[in-house]
């Protein structure tokens, strides 16, 4: 038995890295682009910078589309990277598969949204357990040692007692108990960092918490740093200690979950949690959400200029539609940044804010061109 | 508001047959009364879908509707009841009377024909003494009604968005102004943002328009904010019902309970929540007695015997709600 049994390295140190992530998908060239040079590409994701430590949960937030899941898979290593840079305890990694790839999947490994389809349905729970032990290594080297083994990790993500489980295939268990498999293979690598893709968004609402709980347990048990990539705002803020909000491939707020869900900056992350079923507010009394786009996010081949939130925007302002706003303090609490000209005080004092929201054309006004916006990274 | 147009009395549904059949559905009184939107919250294997298709007589084979009674109150003339209409009454009463907006609607949509085809058909089935251009005056009308421009008429489904499809599929529901809207999940394939335009346009349009809603879903904390009454079912049965606000404010039922603290909340104090414990009941091995009883954090002795009735508790708001629960002993049963 190989799994370390408790945290001995030091809290909050950086596992992983992201350093201006970029991921950009060819699209198809159709016959009547053959002559021309432009390469169209979806720019699924754009200058990620993200931080995962260890013991803390980090909440990736976003709509479907917004390139969150696009982020796990990048710093899975599933796909290859654009541009930018992912470090491993300040190292940089580039892993195309083989070795190098199991190596790096020892450390960092990724739990799937869909437990029904991430398990193989021919196999049972010991087969996928115990695969994942051998493969990395912590399978023992005796067959009582490998048993050990597969009904610690049946243990740790409460799934007791261990022989009632270990023989059954997946079809046999409730979708709960399957994301539980699933974490516990993640677990038999023994990784420093889980990156957990929508964990609990296909099981039945009864059951979320208590995966969401087993995480957290987890992570304060081994000491993980957990990537939870979501789009439920309200149970990023339950489970996560630091939330990133994503909007149309680029970050636009991040924080303690605490102050990105109680005092939004970004006005996406306003309408996000405007637009949260909310049991306290009666639908009669009902503000409507801003937003001036039909609830539909740009297009990614083409994305707009500026700011990519701009054309929904109420509060947009004509140099939202040129420059792209770069991280600025916001102030509340030490680390709440947000990625929006109107926290830059030379923009908001030259252009009143929503003045490009009502179709006023950018040149109209000219932009400051005495800000220098105090940028954070 | 308090005169009904369906009432669904002891209603059974069983799939398959004899000793094989699991039920369900079973002994489901529930009243939806004109001009309201009634919630129907329960977990994945509850019931509620099938419900939905029971009422409306949509079920596929192996579902049979094993008993029961659907009374559908219309504008004008006498009640009936649904399950003993004949093919030809059927095919009347279905889309002009109740409509269903599909789960996955996004994808009930023909791919291979224009929105504007798929619009009039309903007409041309429904109305078909009506010109082909006072059809598409009409679906023009509609579309305008769920906020799509009436330029994208001649657009195939894909070219539309999700939420887009999700509009014009409300809107095709409502294309013969039903009495019933029956919605099954409309919005969880959707974002949040789309999903409040679409719930808050729906609203509207049940205001302008006054039809009854049935909305069924698992999120609860969405019900509690656009319902009027919410039903609760586990296991086929249901469980509990009562007005939103009261149902949200002081529950009765452990299971909604343990419903309403699984959601976390985006406002006020951060709590420690625990969700239920266990996990769903399998229909064809339902536990004795209650059949919530295995996960119960109150559970006692009758519990695991007896099968709690639906009926009024003998609390003070007792008359305008009911539950099935052992804790809360029944003065008065319905149905």
């Amino acid at each position: 038995m190989t799994l370390s049994p408790e945290a001995e390295a030091p809290a909050n140190e950086v596992v992983l890295e992201a350093i201006g992530l970029t991921k950009h998908f060819p699209v198809r060239r159709k016959l009547r682009d053959l002559f021309n040079r432009t390469h169209d590409a979806v720019h699924a994701v754009d200058d990620v910078h993200l931080t995962l430590r260890r013991g803390r949960v980090t909440a990736l937030v976003g709509e479907s589309g917004s390139g969150k899941s696009t982020v796990a898979r990048l710093l899975a290593q599933l796909y290859p990277r654009t541009a930018g840079d992912i470090k491993l305890h300040g190292e940089s990694t580039r892993v195309k598969g083989g070795r190098q790839f199991r190596q790096y999947a020892a450390r960092v490994q990724m739990i799937f949204q869909d437990p029904f389809a991430s398990l193989n349905p021919v196999h049972t729970i010991r087969y996928h357990l115990t695969r994942s032990l051998k493969i990395h290594g912590n399978a023992g080297s005796s067959a009582a040692e490998l048993e050990a083994a597969l009904s610690n990790l049946l243990t740790r993500v409460s799934l007791t007692p261990p022989e009632r489980y270990l023989d059954k295939f997946p079809h046999e268990l409730s979708g709960g108990q399957r994301q539980r498999v699933a974490i516990a293979r993640a677990l038999g690598a023994d990784p420093e960092a889980l990156l957990a893709d929508e964990p609990v968004s296909m099981l039945d609402v009864s059951i979320r918490l208590g995966v969401l709980n087993l995480l957290r347990d987890l992570k304060e048990r081994l000491n993980l740093a957990i990537l939870y990539i979501t789009h439920d705002i309200a149970s990023a803020r339950y489970f996560a200690d630091d939330t990133m909000v994503m909007y149309a491939g680029r970050m636009v707020e991040g924080g303690d979950s605490e102050s990105v869900t109680q005092s939004p900056a970004h006005p996406y992350t306003r309408l996000l949690i405007d637009s949260a079923p909310d049991p306290d507010r009666i639908a009669a009394m009902l503000a409507d959400a801003e937003d001036r786009g039909n609830g539909e996010p740009p297009s990614l081949i083409n994305p707009p200029g500026g700011c990519r939130f701009h054309p929904r925007c109420p509060m947009a302002m004509p140099r939202c539609t040129t420059d792209l706003p770069v991280r600025l303090e916001i102030g509340d609490q030490p680390g709440h940044w947000a990625a929006c000209w109107l926290y830059d005080e030379a923009t908001v004092a030259a252009q009143p804010p929503g003045s490009a929201a009502t179709g006023q054309s950018p040149e109209a006004v000219t932009v400051a061109a005495d800000a220098h916006p105090e940028e954070v990274r | 508001m308090n005169e009904p147009v369906l009432e669904i009395k002891n209603l059974n549904v069983d799939y398959g047959l004899g000793d094989q059949a699991v039920h369900a559905v079973r002994d489901v009184n529930l009243t939806l009364h004109r001009g309201e939107v009634l919630g129907l919250a329960g977990e994945s294997g509850s019931g509620k879908s099938t419900l939905a298709y029971g009422l409306t007589r949509l079920l596929a084979p192996p579902g049979v509707v094993s008993g029961g009674e659907v009374i559908y109150h219309p504008e004008q003339g006498e009640p009936y009841d649904v399950l003993g209409l004949t093919d030809r009454q059927l095919q009347a009463f279905r889309w002009a009377e109740t409509a269903i907006v599909f789960q996955g609607a996004m994808n009930s949509l023909n791919p291979v024909h224009k929105i504007s085809t798929q619009l009039t058909d309903v007409l041309a089935a429904h109305e078909p003494q009506m010109s082909s251009h006072s059809r598409n005056a009409r679906a023009r009308e509609m579309l305008k009604l769920v906020g799509i421009s009436a330029d994208r008429m001649d657009a195939y489904p894909h070219q539309l968005s999700g939420g887009m499809r999700q509009r014009v599929m409300i809107g095709m529901a409502l294309i013969l102004q039903p009495q019933v809207v029956i919605m099954d999940e409309p919005t969880t394939a959707l974002d949040v943002v789309m999903q409040r335009q679409i719930l808050g346009q729906l609203i509207e349009l049940r205001e302008r328009l006054g039809f009854s809603v049935i909305f069924i879903t698992h999120d609860l904390s969405l019900l509690v904010e656009f319902s009027n009454r919410i039903a609760i079912m586990y296991g086929g049965r249901i469980v509990e019902e009562a007005q939103a606000a009261t149902l949200y404010k002081d529950s009765l039922h452990p299971y909604s309970n343990g419903l309403l603290s699984s959601f976390p909340a985006l406002r006020g104090p951060r709590r420690e929540l625990a969700g239920i414990p266990g996990s769903p009941p399998d229909l064809k091995g339902m536990p004795s007695g209650c059949s919530f009883h295995p996960r119960c954090p109150k559970a006692f002795d009758p519990c695991a015997d007896n099968i709690p009735v639906l009926g009024r508790p003998d609390t003070p708001d007792g008359a305008t709600r009911t539950v099935a629960c052992w804790l809360h002993p029944v003065q008065q049963t319905v149905g």
